[in-house]
């Protein structure tokens, strides 16, 4: 059957969408550098903002578009970047899609930074700025809390300064920590997420540490660009199995652009290796899906387009729709539409959870 | 969302519309232009005028800003080969490649395409005197124009 | 899976007469069981240098897991597998794969002696001693040349129908290091059984290496995802339309989510790797398959059935009962439920598809 699409069919929304991913971008490399202690500004003048990735500012593996994987019709016309112009911003994503509050995820440096004294000063600059830039004159946008989180006590220090002001609704780690996200080191910063009851958003990232395959690095992005959601499977397993949410339940995560569909499979897994197997892992006392379903969300992009629609479905079904969190993730080459993205039937009430009021709940929008 | 194939109403006898000025649309660039409340991307091929529905099936980005590339194909790998110069656009979201010549999709021609339309150019003169509607020119007999089929 | 405790004599609800069972495991060969295979250089390196127990330490044979107790071999290993399994579901063949750590070794001239070795064994003291059962060829990733060489000198013997390897290894396998084997082996109709297990080349996650073995287990599907996007992306399919890649004891519903982001990504990467002309949701279904155990489903046969389907074929799985890691209880290899046209295809009509050298 042909798929020949000529009119535009909008779904017509009567609320306002939650974006739980936008990613705000520096005007130019240097002006992150502004919001730096003179100290850092010299430091990084003199030898540069390292991370494990092979490339000082490059990535290993080219995106598909300008800007290291734009839409290539987000470069505003007053110049710089994709995302970096705020008015630019507002028109094309806020107005266009009909957004109600964006959730800004910043891919800060910093917390990848191999120099960790650094990593702190960059993200604390990085969360300046995001107040400075975005959240402080545009209320539809909210800010996460970026940390340093190989160093969890100064992670603890910069959610601690950062609390009070309630433009952060989130904390930001990425997810290709240096050990698996369960592992004691990081509970510090579960103890403070969870006592202050601030999500923890763990977006999928672009290097890190160790190899992106268990069998060494991959060389295409055809192959990286899926296997990075895997790097969301080690943290919810890791975090279930190492007995995170026995010791912080209030705690909330949310898995952000790793897609959903691999889900129901995890937690199938999940359980039935736990079922013969519980006795190496006493720490997790129910079956892990039981601390999924509880304590994880997730985001909607990149959406699954199975080539049989109806199949998702059967996933949202698996999941329930009261984790599922719409995002775009403006201005990427694999944007999502909130008008197009979701090729299968809703429910109104269904679509009123995802696209609005789960992220609501989560984020204390209103 | 359910994409369902438009057709004009019944009974309705095809229409020609002047849509630009060939010198308008630069050997490699696209104009949008807008007959009839559609959006239709124009596209110059080598001087040759192609013209499809703007709209992306995908998730609805406007195609006369993707970019415009050439085929390329590789029958083993790392051994690629070069085609069809400037006849492909590539979606500029998710980068999905359509024939401009056809509207079809390149990963997916069965099933998924753009509609596209017939277009001719015509001199200004022929134009005068036709019964052609002007969407947006006073035609003048010395240019040409690409006149565009619904 | 239904994990209730059955009586072990009860017989099960679907009948396996006759059927191809794709993942036996033998008790792991130690040094004494190879010493008869190897020369006197060999048999001098592996004795002084105590190279005995190659057991990998993602599929630690020894452990509670690997082992049903209903299951234990005493004394003759292959009487046991006769009696627990081979003789109850009159199975027409069994393929046993040898998980040996002879992968993770890092001498490439060590770990061609071994898998010489080994196949050895495995056709003396198995293949030839009971005629149902076949075998996939040990061969060293890690020494390409020797690993074509070994394909080579066993070709003629079709008890042999698959190239074993791991969910892990040094290198992702559709890497163009390991194309020689890839045409050695397409060309005598070998498949490659790719089964779960690490030889610890790399950290199994993105984040370093796991605190539990429980861990190690559930993070295999990412291994296997990543293995079948390699030899999709690298253009080994391409390459060797005839090749296919057999899934061992990977859970099976990974599958259609791999399907389904590969696909979406193709559509708008396909100039990065021009020569992977068609949609990575028909090439996995061209050349994926999967053994039937452990299968990860939910509890809901009609629920259970509804994953099975977004594979949108039902040619891809093979039965499998991962003798003897307990995975279930009784004779319960396969789920309830699933249709009789089905259950044909998963024990017989898939398998011998799969591997010509079968000569089904």
């Amino acid at each position: 059957m042909e798929t020949v699409l000529e009119r535009s069919e909008k779904t017509e929304q009567k609320f306002g969408v939650v974006d739980c991913d936008v990613h705000p971008a520096f005007s130019s490399p240097t002006e992150i550098l502004n919001y730096l202690p003179e100290r850092w500004k010299a430091h990084v003048r003199d030898y540069a903002m390292r991370t494990p990735n092979p490339f000082l500012g490059a990535m290993i593996y080219p995106r598909m578009t300008p800007g290291n994987g734009m839409r290539r019709d987000s470069w505003p016309p007053n110049g710089g970047p994709p995302a970096s112009d705020l008015d630019f911003l507002r028109k094309q994503l806020l107005e266009e899609c009909g957004i109600d509050y964006g959730i800004l995820q910043p891919l800060a440096a910093g917390s990848t930074a191999l120099n960790l004294d650094l990593g702190a000063a960059m993200c604390a600059a990085i969360n300046d700025w995001q107040i400075d830039k975005f959240a402080g004159p545009e209320p539809r946008l909210k800010a996460s809390i970026c940390i340093p989180q190989e160093d969890a006590k100064e992670s603890v220090a910069e959610i601690d300064r950062r609390v009070t002001d309630r433009r952060f609704v989130q904390i930001a780690m990425p997810p290709r920590m240096m050990e698996p996200a369960g592992r004691k080191r990081y509970w510090p910063i579960y103890e403070a997420a969870e006592h202050y009851g601030l999500p923890i958003g763990l977006h999928t990232g672009a290097f890190g540490y160790r190899p992106n395959t268990s069998s060494g690095w991959a060389s295409f992005y055809l192959e990286e660009h899926f296997a990075a959601s895997n790097s969301l499977q080690t943290v919810m397993s890791s975090m279930i199995l190492e007995g995170v949410f026995e010791q912080f339940p209030k705690l909330r995560i949310v898995l952000v652009e790793g897609g959903f569909s691999w889900l129901p499979s995890l937690f199938w897994r999940m359980d039935r290796e736990w079922k013969r197997m519980k006795s190496e892992v006493p720490q997790c006392k129910r079956p892990p899906s039981e601390y999924a379903k509880e304590s994880f969300w997730y985001t909607t992009q990149p959406i699954e387009e199975p080539e049989n629609n109806r199949h998702l479905l059967d996933i949202l079904r698996w999941i329930g729709t009261d984790k599922l969190m719409f995002s775009t993730d403006y201005p990427h080459w694999d944007f999502d539409d909130p008008r197009y993205a979701f090729k299968v039937p809703l429910t109104p009430a269904e679509r009123q959870a995802i696209f609005h009021d789960n992220a609501v709940k989560l984020f204390g929008l209103k | 969302m359910s994409a369902v194939e438009k057709q004009a109403p019944r009974g309705r006898a095809p229409s020609k519309h002047v849509v630009a000025r060939t010198d308008e649309i630069a050997d490699g660039a696209a104009k949008l232009v807008h007959v009839e409340g559609r959006a239709i991307a124009v596209y110059n091929v080598k001087g040759e005028f192609f013209a499809i529905a703007n709209r992306c099936p995908h998730e609805g980005a406007d195609l006369c800003k993707g970019k415009i590339v050439a085929l390329f194909e590789a029958d083993a790998p790392g051994v690629v080969r070069i085609s069809r110069h400037g006849e492909l656009v590539r979606c500029p979201w998710h980068g999905w490649e359509f024939d401009i010549r056809t509207g079809k999709s390149w990963c997916d021609p069965a099933r998924t395409r753009v509609k596209s339309y017939d277009v001719e150019v015509q001199k200004g003169g022929s134009l005068v005197e036709g019964p052609y509607k002007a969407e947006v020119f006073k035609v003048s007999v010395d240019d040409s124009y690409v006149v565009l089929e619904l | 899976m239904n994990l209730m405790p059955k009586r072990p004599e009860a017989a099960s609800s679907i009948s396996t007469a006759g059927a191809i069972d794709c993942d036996i495991h033998t008790p792991l060969p130690r040094r004494a069981d190879l010493l008869p295979y190897l020369d006197e250089y060999w048999s001098e390196i592996v004795t002084s240098r105590e190279v005995d127990v190659l057991e990998l330490m993602t599929a630690p044979e020894r452990t509670r897991p690997y082992m049903r107790p209903d299951w234990k071999p005493d004394g003759d290993p292959l009487a046991a597998m006769q009696k627990n399994l081979l003789d109850p579901l009159q199975l027409r063949h069994g393929i046993l794969n040898v998980v040996t750590g002879a992968q993770a070794l890092y001498d490439p001239y060590l770990a061609a002696a071994i898998c010489r070795a080994t196949n050895d064994w495995i056709v003396e003291k198995w293949l030839d001693r009971d005629e149902r059962l076949r075998a996939s060829l040990l061969v060293p990733f890690q020494n390409v040349p020797a690993a074509v060489e070994e394909i080579e000198r066993r070709a003629g013997d079709k008890r042999f129908v698959q190239i074993l390897t791991l969910a892990g290894t040094e290198l992702p396998l559709g890497r163009m290091v390991y194309w020689p084997i890839y045409e050695a082996a397409e060309k005598h109709g070998f498949q490659i059984g790719m089964h779960t297990g690490s030889n610890f080349r790399n950290a199994p996650s993105h984040s370093g290496y796991h605190s539990y073995l429980i861990e190690d287990h559930i993070s295999m599907t990412q291994g296997f995802s990543t293995q079948v996007a390699s030899l999709i992306a690298e253009g080994v399919f391409t390459r060797h339309p005839n090749l296919k890649v057999v899934a061992i004891e990977s859970g099976v519903t990974w599958v259609p989510p791999l399907m389904w982001r590969m696909s979406k990504d193709w559509r708008g990467t396909r100039i990065e790797t021009p020569w992977v002309k068609d949609s990575p949701g028909d090439i996995i279904r061209r050349h994926v398959r999967m053994t039937s155990q452990p299968l990860d489903l939910p509890d809901d046969p009609a629920d259970a059935q509804a994953a099975l389907s977004h594979l949108l074929s039902d040619e891809m799985v093979l039965f499998s009962t991962d003798y003897p890691h307990w995975h279930f209880e009784g004779f319960d290899a396969l789920p309830d439920g699933l249709p009789d046209e089905m259950l044909e295809k998963i024990l017989r009509t898939n398998v011998f598809a799969t591997y010509p050298r079968l000569g089904g």
